[in-house]
């Protein structure tokens, strides 16, 4: 029997009902959603971006405004002087003076000159310290809940309050830091005030992806394990830790996020609004040891009330703040985005795409 | 019928099963199972389906003790005259000499080598030569140190199916239990693998207790010494493999192994 080839078109051409019309148009729906978002996100970016570069980058080798990334903030002046206006910050100022031999009036705008370099360290300092305290606590406590608390009234309780915790505002954690850390265990306004803090902000977070990672684990993995005479201990070490560990930390990445963007707490815990100075920059280096108030320089967060407070927003200020957000999402948020593909591609996927039954 | 061999000796008893009842939460899987699994012989446990052959010898080295709400409700089991469901006894000897094939073949995420090393360094043994002997030793008992000689340090999630369920056996083999539970070893293989992995069994039986579940009549009358036939949780029938099959007691066995069933 010979068919005409022009039949097959009709044969599978789609049926015309008015389910296919919806369909479609549920399909426009999510392609509309997903790109006004993408839109939303892009915009944000290119303006941070498009504000900020100018200061960042310079014409000359090495094409960065390394002061910028080195110097501490200081006071801008503005001024004129024979007729070319100049904006120096403090010190340029005060060599400008001593060049000149005359005290010249000048606008000041507090912390509108100088660099972000002690936002950059506290930052680092604040987002590593938090998240080895956090991620110390929320793992093992991630292990208890999941692998040797019986399940029961009171667990779901625990688990529930962890729950609620991720909701709690982030000025009452400041409080609370500022109550028990700052002011109850007199560690004083430092550094360890503000990790611990901020680790127990960041705390249900970690928790909760790290027993969604410990749940994702398959059953056979830990069988497998007891039946050759593993202890429950040296099971979780060797074979369920390894498995989760990729996607706790993955999961994890969210925390550093919203402690890198964190400011109330900060404030309150951690960094002085005016303080520039470095850890290292203390007294005597016994008080590194023997003192647990170690000082913690401002962040780049905790800038953005600094700003307000100290100035009335101007067009000095506001260059400034461009150009240290540009360089905060330069710093921070890129790392951030390139930390989370490389564990979802190198550690992630082959232990994943292990096809295997799950019981 | 009259014993082909009335002069052969009764084999010792490896494990002793006395009338248990088991219970996922309020659905009872094993109704009142009395069974004498004999020493140094292949035991099978054949039956449809669902009819509780994975619960029975997941009892037997106390694996449902993981099951939230799974527990045996009456009777005991013993092992070398030990109640193993007594307070003294520690799970982790028992599973040590109580070694498992699981019926989803899970090899760990990490190499073959690491695979069959793992029991061993579950047992704190480091001595690379030890391990590296047993290593050998058992992947030729489950008839695949040939095809994985040279990438013993490639990751074993990379074998095939056949090949991950040959691994499970080795595994289970180093840490040399003195009774093997398999469940369906040889689904997922080749006939040439599945006769490699009989005739490994075969010659294991001098040293080893062996219980093994199979949907496979020709393997249960081929390999096995004593057939149980399971059906709805129940033991129906037990005893010599050569008098089920050729008579069996019971119409339930009889329609099972000769196919009609239902
Ligand atoms: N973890 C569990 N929780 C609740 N019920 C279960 C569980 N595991 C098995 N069962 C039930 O217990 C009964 C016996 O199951 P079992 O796995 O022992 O069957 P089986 O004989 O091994 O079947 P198959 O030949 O398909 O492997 C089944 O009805 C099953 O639904
Ligand atoms: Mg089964």
């Amino acid at each position: 029997m010979t068919t005409e080839p022009q039949e097959a078109p009709t044969f599978f051409a789609a049926e015309k009902n008015p389910i296919r019309k919806i369909e479609s148009a549920v399909l426009l729906l999510f392609r509309l959603c997903t790109w006004s978002i993408l839109i939303a996100a892009a915009a944000v970016f290119l303006t941070i971006l498009i504000k900020g570069l100018p200061i960042i980058i310079s014409s000359q080798f090495p094409f960065i405004n390394t002061d910028f990334l080195t110097q501490s903030p200081e006071t801008l002046h503005v001024f004129e002087h024979k007729g070319i206006s100049y904006e120096l910050a403090d010190s340029d100022f005060r060599a400008f003076q001593e060049k000149t031999g005359k005290t010249i009036p000048s606008a000041t705008y507090a912390h509108s000159g100088g660099g972000l370099f002690p936002a950059i360290i506290g930052t680092l300092l604040l987002v590593i310290g938090s998240m080895f305290i956090a991620l110390v606590f929320g793992v093992l406590s991630a292990i208890y809940l999941s692998e040797y608390s019986k399940p029961g009234k009171l667990i779901d309780f625990i688990r529930l309050s962890i729950l609620n915790l991720a909701g709690v505002p982030s000025i009452v954690f400041g409080l609370f830091g500022f109550g028990l850390f700052v002011i109850g265990l007199n560690w004083n306004v430092s550094l360890l005030s503000g990790w611990f803090t901020l680790a127990f902000m960041v705390l249900p977070i970690i928790i909760t992806a790290s027993e969604e990672s410990l749940k994702s684990v398959p059953q056979g993995f830990r069988e497998g394990s007891l039946a050759l005479g593993g202890s429950k201990w040296k099971t979780i070490r060797r074979v369920v830790l390894p498995y989760a560990l990729p996607g706790i930390l993955t999961s994890s990445i969210l925390g550093v996020a919203r402690v890198a963007g964190e400011t109330a707490p900060i404030m309150f815990t951690a960094a002085y609004a005016v303080r520039d100075s470095l850890p290292w920059e203390i007294e005597r280096w016994s008080d590194f040891l023997s003192k647990v108030s170690w000082p913690c320089p401002t962040t780049f967060t905790s800038l953005v009330p600094k700003f307000l407070k100290t100035n009335t927003p101007n067009v000095c200020s506001m260059e400034q703040h461009w150009c240290c957000w540009s360089s905060c999402s330069r710093l921070l948020l890129f790392p951030c985005c390139y930390a989370d593909i490389f564990a979802r591609e190198t550690l992630g996927n082959p232990l994943q795409t292990y096809n295997y039954g799950l019981k | 019928m009259t014993d082909p061999n009335p002069n052969r000796p009764i084999p010792e008893t490896a494990v002793e099963v006395s009338s248990i009842d088991f219970y996922y939460g309020k659905t009872k899987a094993l109704d009142d199972i009395t069974l004498d699994i004999p020493k140094n012989q292949i035991t099978s446990l054949i039956g449809p389906s669902g009819c509780g052959k994975t619960t029975f010898i997941r009892c037997l080295n106390r694996m449902n003790d993981l099951i939230e709400g799974a527990q045996l409700t009456r009777g005991t089991i013993r092992i070398s005259g030990v109640d193993i469901y007594d307070k003294r006894v520690d799970v982790i000897e028992l599973r040590k000499k109580v070694g498992m094939v699981f019926q989803k073949s899970n090899p760990f995420p990490m190499s073959i080598y690491e695979n069959i090393a793992y029991g061993l360094r579950m047992q704190s043994i480091r001595k690379k030569t030890i391990i590296d002997e047993a290593v050998e030793r058992s992947l030729r008992n489950a008839a695949l140190w040939n095809e994985v000689k040279d990438r013993l340090h490639s990751n074993a999630l990379g074998l095939s199916g056949g090949q991950q369920q040959r691994l499970c056996i080795a595994r289970a083999l180093a840490i040399e239990p003195t009774i093997m539970l398999m469940d369906e070893p040889c689904s997922a293989l080749d006939p040439i693998a599945t006769a490699r992995v009989e005739e490994l069994l075969f010659n294991l039986k001098e040293n080893y207790t062996i219980v093994i579940v199979t949907h496979s009549m020709q393997q249960a009358a081929r390999l096995s010494d004593h057939t149980a036939f399971f059906y709805l949780g129940k033991l129906e029938e037990f005893g010599d493999t050569s008098k089920l099959f050729m008579n069996p007691g019971n119409p339930q066995t009889e329609a099972y192994i000769s196919g009609r069933f239902g």
